[in-house]
């Protein structure tokens, strides 16, 4: 990020350049076939585990190891899917598609202070001012937080924002509305991009350990449109079975 | 209450548990009067569907009545008598409204999981059939709780037996599914069958009601080539005949103009192809035994189409991709919009078009379920379909 932030994220997709690999760094076809074949292995069993931790970290290594092979690339960031921009900063973006107008959406995030409901990881937003927002996160550690100032506000477009100089993680995000196809409704992209404590290397324990900030985007996403389409989380919380108190 | 549980691979029990409870207001108790074992539930049985746990209740193919129902559900009223898809949809989301039931967006709290498998998409929720598939609590039990219930549940109005109507919960629905996406010309195509199972039944009549001209069904079991032979339909034994000689033999040279595979990934099969399917698959290297798919890509006829109905679950090799390239083919596939068909079926069964009872061929209490999982899967004494009562 650069020190002259707050400046709008560009309108189009920010940087998202891969770590580049050089050929050297291709693995052999039988090394990636035996790798694809174990990460699904791996995927299988880490779905079939019925312990959390264990289902997390089986499956991401075992994704880990599929992606691997399907790409060629051998970097463990690569391999686990974190996404770099050429500043250093993780990206985390992800896309859904919801049955409702833009206008209706749009409304719902910009209320800045109800923004917790849609992101579980987010503990609260006190909004300042018109610009001004104070943001708690629930972190492993504990709880972060910082001032961010909004860079854009669109109304049924587009809304943006970053942390203030001097924040405990920097970081910058922005959330489109934009006009599905056909009678679909509302495509919502989100875009998020922070400096992880500890560099690369604490993203990917990050990662290991469960925080995974592109699976949070997901889930708070799929909650979104789920709240907004239906009014209610599908569940089976609490339901009939043959384990220990017959709950679910 | 009574359930048929899931307690590991090669065990599936009779247990005790809690009767289920409303837990959202769109959610409706059905008291289960008949349930099947569907060949699916094999798949779980063999251990071959990741995201099982112990203790998981079974069963995807059941009917009952509404003893109870929450305070959001319009539709539904205690005292309906109802036939519950297999699938469980939200019908508001795109892929709902536009009748691809089975695809729902919402309906599967377990999202995460199918998407790490199936490139980021998560179909919709089962009853019975697995954590990846939303870990519904399924219906081979006394009760069951129906979430959606306006959207799923189908009334029965007319005084057709269980028996009539039972199989328009899946394998119905499913067969004719599969017949419907090859878009038969009436009185002209020619329809291959490989699986003479339940679903194998019910695409090869399917066939035959949207008018095909000849149905050609392929098994290795004597009692299910018969039955498909009483509907009319020649039949080939595998283990007898070479199959792709003899479908060139009874088409002409053409081949068959539209094949379904209603086997599987748990396709049976020979050779060397078949032998390394079987043995990755118990090093769950892979999930999937593929002889019937070979079989349909190499027999199908220039220009014909593929229908896959059987379930698939992860990857496969060894796929003659050349020969269905060569000959212009279409694959058609996918878990059955059950919702979407079971009107239409229904009035075909009132009007005596077809009695889907034909295929029962085992009638039992839930007690006597985990020996029949058994015998279903060896298809031992003729099985073909087994129906539970729960209060017998
Ligand atoms: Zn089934
Ligand atoms: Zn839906």
């Amino acid at each position: 990020m650069s020190k002259d932030r707050p400046t709008p994220p560009p309108e189009t997709s920010p940087p998202t350049t891969e770590p580049q690999t050089d050929a050297a760094g291709q693995l052999p076809a039988l090394e990636r076939s035996v790798m694809g074949s174990v990460g699904m292995a791996l995927m299988g069993a880490g779905l079939r585990s019925a312990r959390p931790l264990q289902k997390i970290v089986l499956g991401s290594v075992g994704a880990g190891l599929a992606a691997m092979a399907a790409t060629g690339r051998n970097p463990l960031a690569t391999a686990l899917k974190i996404r770099q921009t050429p500043q250093g900063e993780v990206l985390v973006s992800d896309a859904v598609t919801i049955g409702k107008p833009a206008d209706d959406l749009y409304r719902v995030w910009r209320d800045l202070a109800g923004l917790p409901r849609l992101m579980t990881h987010l503990k609260a937003v006190e909004v300042l001012d018109e610009r001004r927002s104070h943001w708690t996160v629930e972190a492993p550690t504990g709880t972060v937080s910082w001032e961010a100032a909004l860079t854009a506000d669109e109304p049924g477009r587009r809304i943006a924002w970053a942390a203030l100089p001097g924040a405990a993680v920097e970081n910058h995000g922005e959330v489109l509305f934009r006009p599905a196809p056909g009678d679909r409704g509302t495509e919502v992209a989100v875009r998020l991009a922070y400096r992880p404590p500890g560099g690369s290397a604490g993203a990917i324990a990050a990662r290991l350990f469960g925080e995974e900030p592109a699976q949070q985007l997901r889930d708070d996403l799929m909650r979104f449109k789920r709240e907004q389409e239906l009014g209610f989380a599908p569940t089976t919380e609490g339901q009939s079975s043959a384990r220990a108190g017959g709950q679910a | 209450m009574k359930a048929i549980v899931w307690q590991g691979t090669n065990k599936v029990g009779v247990e005790t548990v809690p009767d289920p409870t409303l837990l959202l207001p769109t959610d409706a108790i059905v008291k289960i009067t008949s349930t099947a074992i569907c060949g699916s539930d094999l798949h779980l049985l063999d251990g071959v569907i990741p995201s099982m746990e112990k203790g998981d209740i079974l069963g995807h193919e059941f009917m009952g009545e509404v003893v109870e129902v929450g305070r959001d559900v319009r539709r539904l009223k205690v005292g309906d008598r109802v036939v519950v898809p297999f699938n469980i949809s939200c019908g508001v989301c795109d892929p709902c409204r536009r009748g691809l039931f089975s695809a729902c967006d919402n309906s599967n709290p377990n999202h995460r999981m199918a998407e790490a498998l199936y490139g980021g998409v998560s179909g919709g929720g089962l009853f019975g059939y697995s954590h990846m598939y939303g870990g519904y609590a399924g219906g081979q039990a006394q009760y069951v709780r129906v979430p959606f219930a306006d959207v799923g549940p189908h009334k029965i109005e007319s005084d057709l037996r269980d028996e009539q109507v039972l199989f328009l919960t899946d394998i119905f629905p499913t067969g004719y599914q599969a017949a419907e996406n090859c878009g038969i010309v009436p009185g002209r195509d020619v329809v291959a069958v490989f699986g003479a199972g339940p679903v194998g039944q019910f695409a090869a009549r399917s066939a035959q009601m949207l008018g095909a001209a000849h149905v050609i069904v392929i098994d290795r079991v004597p009692e299910r080539l018969a039955m498909a032979e009483s509907a009319g339909c020649q039949v080939i034994n595998y283990e007898q005949e070479d199959v792709l000689i003899a479908l060139r033999e009874a088409t002409g040279g053409r081949g068959p103009d539209h094949v379904i595979d209603a086997v599987g990934m748990e396709a049976h099969g020979h050779g060397p192809g078949a032998l390394v399917d079987t043995a990755k698959q118990r090093l769950k290297l892979s999930f999937d035994r593929i002889t019937a798919l070979r079989w349909a890509l190499l027999s199908c006829a220039k220009g014909g189409t593929v229908s896959l109905p059987g379930v698939y679950g992860g990857l496969i090799d060894k796929v003659p991709m050349g020969a269905a390239f060569a000959k212009g083919l279409t694959f058609r596939m996918g878990q059955t919009h059950t919702h979407r068909h079971i009107a239409p079926l229904l009035s075909r069964i009132e009007a005596g078009e077809i009695d889907p009872s034909f295929v029962i061929t085992h009638r039992a209490s839930l007690d006597d379920a985990p020996e029949l999982y058994k015998t279903f899967r060896d298809k031992q004494g003729g099985c073909i379909k087994v129906v539970l009562n729960p209060w017998a």
